[in-house]
């Protein structure tokens, strides 16, 4: 893995920082690479998981933080369970995903990917239960690209979805819609 | 028992086939499922990817309903969330300034009494003396690789449910029923999950290698107890033909819709006609019991 850090970066304190947010202890890691071994999506991202790890430890925040992996990962667990020192890979990148956003870092290239986050957490936020055909409609509204390459796909899927009566275009509300609201708006 | 479904599984959602089939199940041999009142979405994947408070909220919010409706055990079909609904559970009872926001948030008390189950487990502890009590057919030449996914097993010291590397809840069920479970490397293997619309080349990608596995392991039929599992599976099929030029054409069912059969509930009753691979097979191998 090729990168600049400089010395700056360094000397900050970034594990320390995501260590009292999770509770996760990248110190531990010893980089044996098992994690990555057994990732399913590791042929797409730039960075290993055990890089990532590696990134934290050493207080390279850019790069973590704006990595195309911790976007990648699929939250499968298979890193954190089979571990042998028992970091909690999987839930670091839930954390690396959370810091990423708050500072605006995330990287452009999986846009598709938070698009499709934030379409369906709008959609809870909404009604409190999913709304297919609403969080989908957002997804490709914001994400044209995306949605035209798969047009006739979806266009398929789609309709044989419906026929199946098993695509509802009206929303789920829930009595509570507004307790919902409420928890958006104390904790998004 | 309190019954959250989910919103993959109500009605004229993506995967309501799942919850058609568990309920119709649950009417023969139990439990009795009665729908939390009010429920929410639980957030899945997307809440814990981008917002660790949010999701917890989410999720126990619907903890403290059942508690409120008086059960003490609750059934969340999809994996997705009862792994949620417990992990949330869990990082509430271990931090306790996360409880006091959490509970702010919901505005309403946490509950440190009710039990989430998943619905193999639900099976397992409650209905299998009943299975082999009631069961009216039983299938011939059906060959079954159980896909358990990543959700149900995982992270195990928190869902404490089977080893997560090699699983057998599923395959002692199958068995029960009179097929056979095939031995095969997929159990656990990820399917790329709420990458479905987002990354959809590496659904197909890790679906194939799936699909691959069970048909070369001998399997005619795919086990799931996951909507997401399900979606991809079997949806992903005709991608995968247009991408990799290989057809598979191997049904995807539900547990429940297995259990469903061999009690002999209609399979239309159960939702196998919703599904984007034809079930027929699967139907067909089931006959009568003699007796
Ligand atoms: S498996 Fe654990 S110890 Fe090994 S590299 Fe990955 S995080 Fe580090
Ligand atoms: S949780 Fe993420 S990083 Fe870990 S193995 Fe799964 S996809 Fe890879």
């Amino acid at each position: 893995m090729k990168i600049k850090i400089t010395t700056k970066e360094l000397t900050s304190d970034f594990a320390k920082e995501v260590k009292e947010r999770s509770g996760i202890d990248v110190k531990k890691c010893y980089q044996c690479g098992k994690c990555t071994a057994g990732c399913p999506v590791a042929y797409e991202m730039d960075y290993m998981p055990n890089q990532i790890i590696r990134l934290v430890q050493i207080g390279a925040r850019k790069e973590a933080l704006s990595s195309r992996t911790i976007w990648l990962c699929a939250s499968c667990i298979t890193c954190s369970t089979r571990c042998p020192k028992e970091v909690k890979i999987a839930e670091l990148m839930d954390v690396l995903r959370e810091m990423a956003l708050e500072e605006g870092v995330a990287n452009p290239m999986e846009k598709d990917i938070t698009t499709f986050h934030e379409a369906f957490l709008n959609s809870v936020k909404k009604h409190g239960r999913i709304s297919e055909c609403g969080m989908i409609m957002e997804y490709k509204r914001k994400r044209p690209k995306a949605a035209l390459k798969s047009a006739l796909q979806d266009l398929s899927d789609g309709s044989q979805l419906m026929l199946k009566g098993k695509l509802s275009l009206a929303p789920h509300n829930i009595k509570g819609k507004d307790s919902i609201k409420r928890i958006f708006e104390k904790l998004q | 028992m309190g019954y959250y479904p989910g919103c993959a599984i109500t009605k004229c959602s993506t995967s309501e086939e799942y919850g058609t089939s568990v309920l119709g199940v649950s009417e023969v041999i139990g439990p009795e499922l009665e729908e939390i009142n009010d429920w929410n979405c639980c957030g899945a994947s997307s809440g814990h990817a981008t917002n660790h408070k949010l999701s917890t909220a989410l999720s126990v919010r619907n903890i403290s309903l059942a508690d409120k409706d008086g059960y003490d055990e609750v059934l969340a079909p999809c994996p997705m969330c009862s792994q949620r609904l417990i992990i949330s559970q869990n990082d509430v009872q271990e931090d306790k300034k996360l409880r006091e926001e959490v509970e702010d948030a919901i505005e309403m008390p946490i509950s440190n009494n009710v039990k989430v189950s998943n619905y193999l487990e639900i099976v397992k502890n409650y209905s299998m003396d009943e299975i082999a009590e009631k069961q009216k057919k039983k299938p011939e030449g059906l060959k079954v690789a159980s896909y358990y996914g990543c959700l149900l097993v995982r992270p195990p010291k928190v869902l404490k449910f089977d080893d997560p590397e090699n699983p057998k809840t599923m395959d002692e069920i199958v068995t029960a029923i009179g097929a056979e479970a095939v031995d095969w490397e997929f159990k656990t293997s990820c399917c790329g999950g709420g990458f479905t619309l987002s990354r959809t080349d590496v659904v197909v990608k890790l679906t194939n290698d799936i699909l691959e596995g069970a048909v070369e392991a001998g399997a005619n039929a795919i086990a799931v107890a996951c909507p997401m599992c399900h979606a991809n599976l079997d949806m992903k099929q005709s991608n995968i033909e247009k991408e990799y030029g290989r057809r598979f054409n191997i049904p995807i069912v539900y547990i429940s819709e297995l259990i469903g059969l061999a009690l002999g509930l209609k399979p239309k009753d159960l939702g196998m006609d919703k599904h984007f691979i034809d079930t027929g097979s699967v139907i067909n191998a089931f006959s009568n019991i003699e007796k």
